[in-house]
């Protein structure tokens, strides 16, 4: 094979039209990086959402909480159900919730209004959820209008400061405490007392209940038990394939979007990579018919010329994962198009992205490549020793 | 039976609409251990028949052997392996990859053959100690003269010890001085390594070096006396 050294050095003789040709690429890469860190970021944030442990009903047919409403009765049936774990009090780990949407409008721009979920919970929510913690203030006291704020909102609406007074549904609350939920799209929420919101809301009607699974292995059973109780009429989903669902849709659009502007703008770093090879091998021509009178045979010049062309294309590949990197952890928020809710993700750059760029950016080094290579390859000695 | 032989050999170019016969019926023997002068005008087909012996032009009629191998019925990929240990070329303009050092550069076709990295490196040292240029190995072609340049090529196209060696205008673009160096490096070459070779020259002091001197005009072989050679 023709030295990998020969290539290489060669690649460095031209340092212009190969950074060129790189920071083309790279560009393509980072884009691509960044989209598709984007749609991880949300999916991830829905996927933590839900506890593979908890069990969410809803009324039957309903596919999200907001269209669905179980009245007190669906909610008595379904705590005194075997399944349910019951916690250190001997009560059953339950959480019947109030959802709704407020439209609240945004600190940076007071005219953007964003519609953010209110969640009416029983003190039980608190254990239901295990991954929910309180990080600064006390959680709102049974019987008062008081709320937490997830932390995603505190920095994105006004007002929503420990001690200060929200407004919405006609009434003041204040806040009292703000939570964590491990990124998850409980973050993005406002969590109040289910018996304080039901009736400024609906009225007398949960939108979902949420309990804990005694045994985390027994929720297709579960799930058929209370489906076929004939007292009521519910749907019983595992609570993170649900909100996993829900992401799927707007995840599946942002993924779209990543290949389909990535693709039209990786044709022009392709043409580009075209370009800086086509000129190269023409400049080199008599290097390449010395290659070939020495007896190297033409598909080892193809395969030289490819490996210069995905040589350039990594370098391009590696400074689209630099580009791309500061991009981790950055917030931003976006429409849940299942629950019509505002919710705040971070992008998420992880090493198996960075590695599916850096693939990327080899793919369209080879793909620009091959052509050139193959005229390469294809030179009659003769005319490029001439 | 002779090293090369070349048998009613017709080739012709197209040029636009014209055709040019360089050869017409051609035959030529060439024996081993010879060193053949091909002298002529320009035009005259001299860079054509090395470019026939080495299998990179094909002849429009006839045959052309070397060694017994019948060149001109070889495939593009059969050619390539033949050449790589049957053809020593240097060129006019030596044609060294300027990327690669002068040891890098001799090296090239032993990365064609199966011979260890330590063999490779002995046969590469040796090559370029006969050529004179052993301290000159890490040495990239810019920062060797024109005729260290043509020495580092000459160690090139013997490193793999081919069959036959052609030189298309070695000295051509070389001083008096670097002239005469390459020239008795190629006698050296024929007289104590019996190497085969075969230089196409447009200069008689160069042609006058070897053993036989042979004149294509107008696609015709004259072979002429050696005049100044005979002195020698």
């Amino acid at each position: 094979m023709i030295p990998i050294a020969y290539n290489v050095r060669s690649v460095v003789q031209r340092p212009v039209s190969t950074a060129l040709t790189a920071l083309g690429v790279g560009l393509v890469v980072a884009v691509f990086i960044g989209m598709l860190a984007l749609a991880n970021g949300f999916s991830a944030a829905l996927a933590k959402t839900g506890s593979s442990r908890n069990v969410l009903v809803l009324r039957k047919g309903a596919d999200s909480e907001l269209s669905s409403g179980l009245g007190r009765d669906v909610s008595s049936i379904v705590a005194a159900d075997p399944h349910v774990a019951t916690g250190a009090d001997g009560r059953p780990l339950v959480s019947p919730e109030v959802y709704v949407l407020i439209p609240l409008a945004k600190s940076f721009d007071t005219t953007q209004i964003a519609n953010v979920v209110a969640r009416g919970i029983s003190d039980q929510a608190w254990q239901v959820r295990n991954n929910v913690t309180v990080t600064a203030g006390q959680k709102p006291t049974s019987g008062r209008p008081e709320v937490c704020v997830g932390s995603r909102l505190t920095k994105r609406f006004p007002h929503t400061g420990i001690g200060q007074t929200l407004h919405f549904a006609g009434r003041d609350w204040s806040v009292t405490c703000h939570f964590t939920a491990a990124g998850s799209a409980f973050e993005s929420e406002i969590w109040g007392e289910n018996e304080q919101f039901m009736p400024v809301f609906r009225g007398e009607v949960f939108q979902s209940i949420t309990f804990r699974l005694k045994d985390p292995g027994s929720f297709a059973e579960a799930q058929r038990a209370l489906q076929a109780d004939k007292r009521m009429t519910v749907d019983a989903h595992r609570e993170s394939e649900f909100y996993a669902q829900q992401s799927q849709l707007l995840g599946r659009i942002l993924s779209f979007l990543a290949v389909m502007i990535t693709g039209i703008m990786a044709v022009g770093a392709v043409f580009g990579a075209i370009n800086t090879m086509y000129a190269a091998i023409a400049s080199r021509a008599p290097e390449i018919g010395v290659l070939l009178t020495l007896g190297f045979r033409p598909w080892t010049v193809l395969v030289s010329f490819l490996a210069e062309s995905a040589f350039i294309a990594a370098i391009g590949g590696l400074l689209g994962c630099l580009f791309s990197l500061p991009l981790n952890g950055i917030v931003t928020s976006t429409t849940n198009w299942s629950s019509f809710s505002e919710i705040a993700f971070s992008f998420r750059v992880t090493p198996a992205l960075l590695l599916v760029g850096l693939v990327f950016a080899v793919v369209m080094g080879i793909v620009g490549g091959f052509f050139p290579a193959l005229r390469a390859a294809r030179l009659q000695v003769v005319q490029a020793l001439r | 039976m002779a090293l090369v032989e070349i048998r009613d050999v017709d080739k012709s170019f197209q040029r636009d609409t014209q055709r040019i016969d360089v050869f017409t019926g051609l035959t030529l023997d060439i024996d081993a251990g010879s060193f053949t002068a091909l002298m002529g005008p320009s035009g005259s087909g001299k860079s054509t028949l090395l470019n026939l012996i080495a299998g990179l032009d094909k002849p429009t009629r006839g045959t052309v052997r070397v060694g017994g191998a019948e060149v001109s019925a070889m495939s593009p990929g059969q050619l390539a392996a033949w050449r790589s240990s049957n053809i020593g070329f240097v060129f006019q303009s030596f044609n060294l990859l300027p990327v690669l050092t002068a040891y890098q550069n001799v090296e090239l076709p032993l990365l064609l053959t199966r011979l260890s990295g330590r063999e490779r490196n002995e046969r590469v040292k040796i090559a370029l100690d006969v050529v004179g240029l052993a301290d000159r190995a890490d040495h990239y072609p810019r920062q060797l003269s024109g005729g260290q340049e043509q020495r580092t090529a000459i160690a090139r196209a013997i490193v793999a010890d081919p069959t036959v060696m052609l030189l298309d205008e070695p000295t051509g673009q070389l001083d008096a001085k670097s002239s005469q160096e390459v020239l008795t490096l190629l006698q050296r070459l024929n007289n104590e390594f019996n190497k085969t070779i075969i230089i196409v020259t447009h200069d008689a002091h160069a042609a006058e070096r070897a053993k036989t001197i042979l004149h294509l005009e107008k696609g015709d072989l004259i072979e002429k006396p050696r005049v100044a050679a005979a002195a020698r």
